[in-house]
């Protein structure tokens, strides 16, 4: 029915993955895996799922980024591969 | 990590917009069965509050807000509303998680059964809310980062 | 590799039903094997059941709550192992790891 909305998604979807697993700076990869989940939560809602989508948009791109940045703040910020 | 300065544009920021997304969440919880929502994403959205109120300020302002050996009794106290109120259906002659025999006088099975999921909705955002609450605590105890 | 795996996985995709045709397998009263299916008198009975418009709530609170029992234990030991964790951070700098 949103097929262009959904195309749209699905591209975006693909950029933040793929710079997410090429991305040497972790703080990046951790905002591109929180961009991830809103992406992920905005395709549930079109999909019909509201409640998945609310309890993905909250968790994922709410605490899950939180307590990734915390956790790099205590090791490092770089990686080698 | 040691010589940054605590700034106050930050502080003002998160204070004001700490109190709206904890209305939200108390909005998610008790209009859960209206819209969507529930005890869950409630919870959720309430430890989200706490946490940039700790992010923000540091441990010592975040004190006052919420205490960190508070996390744990609440934590098994939401357990406990969850599992006490099926086990008072039980004892009531019902199923166990039954809420059509709950012991409220003055009101009719189905009304019953809503009273019943909104007492388990509050026990779950509580136990939620005070685990990723006390999962930040643990994570970053010793260090201060305001 | 990765091309041939994601043809594999479009070969899959491309028989899959339209999401949202009511004449799909998962959407019928009766399921393959003969039994009737429950999510039909989900639908036509949680308002009655309970008074409550959102279907999800019901289904999660009432009809599944063993289930959400179960998630809310899970979450709650979660907590606990990470409290046991890296309780000993604080007090006990001799015992490193």
């Amino acid at each position: 029915m949103y097929w262009e909305l959904e195309l749209i998604l699905f591209i975006f979807l693909l950029i933040t993955a793929v710079i997410a697993l090429e991305s040497k700076d972790l703080l990046v990869a951790s905002v591109m895996l929180t961009m991830f989940s809103f992406l992920m939560a905005l395709m549930f809602t079109t999909m019909g799922a509201v409640d998945v989508g609310f309890t993905e948009a909250v968790v994922g791109a709410g605490v899950t980024g939180i307590l990734l940045v915390v956790a790099i703040y205590q090791t490092t910020y770089k990686t080698e591969d | 990590m040691t010589n940054r300065s605590p700034s106050p544009i930050v502080l003002l920021g998160t204070r004001f917009l700490s109190p709206y997304i904890m209305v939200f969440g108390f909005y998610v919880i008790f209009h859960g069965h209206y819209s969507p929502g529930g005890g869950f994403q409630g919870g959720t959205l309430l430890a989200a509050a706490l946490l940039l109120i700790r992010i923000a300020s540091g441990t010592k302002l975040a004190q006052l807000q919420f205490k960190d050996y508070l996390a744990r009794p609440l934590a098994a106290f939401g357990v406990f509303i969850y599992f006490g109120t099926g086990l008072l259906a039980l004892l009531m002659g019902g199923y166990f998680l039954d809420y059509g025999e709950l012991p409220i006088p003055g009101l009719e099975p189905a009304y019953l059964r809503y009273w019943g999921i909104l007492i388990i909705e509050i026990g779950v955002g509580l136990t939620v809310m005070t685990v990723l609450t006390l999962i930040y605590d643990n994570m970053v105890k010793g260090e201060d980062y305001a | 590799m990765i091309i041939a795996f994601t043809l594999l996985l479009l070969f899959a995709a491309s028989d899959l039903p339209f999401r949202g045709d009511p004449d799909n397998q998962m959407n019928q009263e009766v399921s393959m094997t003969g039994t009737p299916v429950p999510g039909n008198y989900y639908i036509q009975e949680a308002y009655h059941d309970a008074h409550t418009p959102n279907i999800v709530t019901v289904i999660l609170g009432d009809y599944r709550a063993i289930d959400t029992l179960g998630e809310q234990i899970v979450i709650f030991t979660a907590g606990l192992i990470t409290f046991l964790l890296l309780r000993n951070r604080k007090e006990g700098e001799e015992d490193d790891e």
